[in-house]
């Protein structure tokens, strides 16, 4: 059991801070490297050769880097096996293990950093300013691109190349690879099932239903509250702070207090519920001589009665939706009303004087003025609701008998708590083409490729 | 003099020119000015206040169940303040008890640390990136803008296999450093995109008349936009700080030592012991929730204003 002791907070911050200095030491080389190759030109041949030589050696020795790493992840593994590539691949580490030997440890780091340093620094000497009209947006964009390309593009690759294995738990440290694995990985996805019960098109079904009542709610709700809040009133500022607090209060917090509410005896619906129901017994006991009155009472409170949030199927569905509901307005809300608030109270006054009712100024002004705040609010919206599971994680963790599960939620389970690595792989690419196709069909709809180019 | 010219241009002002009466029509008749009238005012605060109750009661709950004391967990009154409130789980959870000291400050440090590396590593990435995005016409530009805006649009659970495979294969499971390149995954192309919506706000004049005067290109990104982009760097930072300080799905996959946990998995050790320690939870809940609700309600306006300058973005 630990306790934050001074030792745990020096280990872990050193810990840390060596993580960011040698990114940031590692991409300053990087960048020295670029820079010189964009916006310098060697002077005589003497330097043209040195220059030349140990620019094609910091190449070479970044591809051997880059194909060793690929060849850790397992991503070029036929690769080397053919072209029996290995003891060059694992060159720099046996170098590496040697140089280890012989120095201590911060100059085991710092004397290659210098040394590169020292090289570019001779290079730079060796050259003259050579102008360049986007070498600096190449250097610029270097880090981003280093980074981005192994957090998403290599781990993309990956689970292409995934979905064409028979990972699995047994299988972890030697998946084998092969088209026909994927064939019968992509045909699982759609025929068998998903997690464990639960077909694909049973779970893209309930994503879809997801998906639209919550944007459905998000929207009408966040509308109203906008539309209520806009206008010169009392107390507007702490009606705004109140109604943001869904958004603001994390979300892990909230959904594990909803989750609580749903309980059968001591969850908030349910007393209400009972109370209500308590409501209506009483009255109808004091109205028996009313025929009429005390059918209707008696109906009533027949009719109203706790639920079972987290066994019964619909009322779970029903549960999770409700906290999403709640999560999600506030957002909406504020983006909405930010939209609002840039429309000009002259079209009003001037509706007004034509005599426009309040229905046809929302209609004919408020919601046409709205649109550019609206439709991309609701079409990324649909993609957040889409993707995000985190609720149905913490409210129902899916169940009772996956009849909560969206996709994505599915596909967490494929792989955390079945291991099914290569189906997963397969579903998850699944998943990507759908998304895929939406967004084209809203950029489409759209035209909101215009905002990016300019 | 100063006072008295404004005294005058108050009292002479220009007369507002009398708005022509309406057409008579029938329609005109009934016209009258803005402004609500009482009982509609009534009506809006009252829907403001229903509104502003479903949104405060299930958090005012959380802090009911953290006053209970142990033997009053489970109960279906409905007050606010319960019966025999003490702040014993709240003792209990910042001083520990006697032989068992408190892990509460190590979830908030593991925490902390990952959040602000992440925060960091995404602007150390981004912060010149998004400028070339913004100011350059290069090759690749409009494809990177576009892969940019998809990586907006795919959940991140797309990418929690190969990720978490690729991370345990470094051996980074159960360290900061994985789950810190996790939540990098969405915080630099997040990063990247809000700030060259950002930048594309701050006029060109200005660099060009620099560079005119002489300065580098670099010189101005500097000298110029630095200064001028700070406010939207610190969205940035808050923004990432924000998301990957309350994620708790990933966390759960990457940790699974207890005295690397974050503070969500910590707080969940609460509910999955024999007997659930829903007072503890809350109490819990509060303590965290409570600055970071604060911190996020003070920086929402221009939180706000950085979502939709970037396109926008949970």
């Amino acid at each position: 059991m630990g306790a934050l002791t001074p030792e745990v907070m020096v280990r872990s911050l050193s810990q840390v801070l060596s993580f960011i200095l040698a990114i940031a030491l590692v991409l300053a080389l990087l960048e020295g490297y670029v820079y010189l190759l964009f916006f310098r030109r060697p002077r005589a041949l003497l330097g043209a050769i040195f220059t030349r030589t140990v620019q094609s050696a910091i190449a070479a020795l970044m591809l051997l880097l880059f194909l060793r790493f690929l060849d850790r992840m397992g991503l070029i593994a036929d690769l080397v096996a053919a072209l029996g590539l290995a003891p060059l691949l694992t060159l720099p580490e046996r170098v590496w293990a040697a140089w280890s030997a012989l120095s201590p440890m911060p100059w085991r780091l710092l004397l290659p950093f210098f040394l590169i340093l020292a090289l570019e620094l001779l290079i730079y000497f060796a050259g003259e300013p050579r102008p360049s009209r986007l070498g600096l947006a190449y250097v610029l964009i270097l880090p981003a691109l280093i980074g981005i390309s192994f957090l998403i593009i290599i781990p993309f690759l990956f689970e292409v190349r995934l979905a064409f294995s028979n990972m699995a738990m047994y299988t972890a440290q030697n998946p084998e690879f092969g088209l026909r694995y994927g064939i019968e990985n992509f045909i699982k996805v759609f025929t068998g099932p998903v997690a464990k019960d639960a077909t694909f098109f049973e779970v893209f079904g309930r994503t879809v239903l997801w998906t639209a009542i919550n944007v459905f709610f998000h929207v009408t709700g966040g509308l109203i509250l906008a539309l209520l809040l806009n206008r010169p009133m009392r107390l507007r500022g702490l009606y705004r702070t109140i109604l943001i607090l869904p958004w603001a209060v994390p979300s892990t917090i909230t959904a594990m207090a909803w989750r609580n509410e749903f309980d059968f005896r001591y969850g908030l619906f349910n007393i209400l519920l009972r109370n209500v129901q308590q409501f209506f017994t009483d009255l109808a006991a004091q109205a028996q001589s009313l025929p009429l009155i005390y059918d209707l009472l008696a109906w009533l409170s027949q009719a109203i009665h706790p639920v079972p949030w987290r066994q019964d199927p619909t009322w779970a569905f029903i549960s999770v939706v409700m906290t999403n509901v709640w999560l999600g307005i506030p957002f909406m809300m504020v983006v909405i009303l930010g939209g609002l608030q840039s429309i000009s109270q002259e079209y009003y006054e001037a509706a007004e004087i034509d005599g426009a009712s309040k229905w046809q100024q929302f209609r004919h002004i408020t919601l046409p003025l709205l649109r550019p705040v609206l439709v991309p609010a609701t079409i990324l919206g649909t993609v957040w609701t889409f993707n995000r599971f985190e609720v149905i994680y913490l409210v129902t963790q899916g169940g009772p008998q996956e009849k909560t599960d969206i996709l994505v939620s599915s596909l967490y389970k494929a792989i955390f708590q079945f291991y099914r690595y290569g189906f997963s792989a397969a579903f998850a690419l699944v998943i990507f083409f759908i998304l895929l196709l939406w967004s084209i069909f809203y950029l489409r709809i759209t035209k909101g490729l215009r905002g990016v180019y300019e | 003099m100063k006072g008295k010219e404004l005294w005058s241009s108050v009292v002479e002002a220009p007369a507002v020119p009398a708005r022509p009466w309406p057409r008579l029509q029938l329609r005109a008749l009934f016209y009258r000015p803005r402004g609500d009238s009482p009982v509609k005012r009534l009506f809006i605060h009252l829907a403001l206040w229903v509104a502003c109750l479903i949104a405060v009661y299930p958090v005012l709950r959380v802090v009911t169940i953290s006053l209970r004391p142990a033997n009053k967990l489970l109960t279906t009154s409905l007050a606010i303040i319960p019966e025999d409130a003490t702040l014993v789980n709240y003792i209990e959870l910042l001083f520990g008890r006697p032989g068992r000291p408190t892990e509460f400050y190590l979830w908030i440090w593991n925490s902390l640390l990952i959040t602000v590396t992440t925060a960091t590593i995404g602007l150390l990435l981004s912060a010149t990136a998004a400028y070339a995005f913004s100011r350059f016409r290069f090759p690749g530009r409009n494809a990177g803008l576009i892969f940019l805006l998809s990586t907006q649009m795919f959940p991140a659970a797309m990418l929690l296999l190969p990720l978490f495979i690729m991370i345990s294969r470094l051996g980074l499971i159960n360290s900061y450093l994985g789950l810190v390149i996790a939540y990098s995954v969405t915080a630099v192309p997040f990063s990247i995109w809000m700030l060259k919506g950002y930048y594309d706000t701050i006029p060109r004049d200005l660099e060009e008349a620099a560079l005119i005067d002489g300065a580098s290109r670099l010189g101005v990104l500097w000298h110029i936009i630095r200064p001028l982009s700070t406010p939207a760097l610190a969205i940035a930072f808050l923004f990432n700080f924000m998301s990957s300080w309350n994620e708790y799905i990933v966390a759960r996959i990457i940790l699974n030592k207890r005295e690397m946990y974050t503070w969500p998995l910590g707080l969940w050790t609460f509910t999955e012991q024999y007997t659930v320690l829903w007072g503890k939870f809350a109490a819990a809940s509060i303590l965290v929730a409570v600055p970071v609700t604060l911190l996020f309600l003070y920086s929402s306006r221009w939180l706000i204003s950085g979502l939709t300058l970037g396109g926008v973005k949970e």
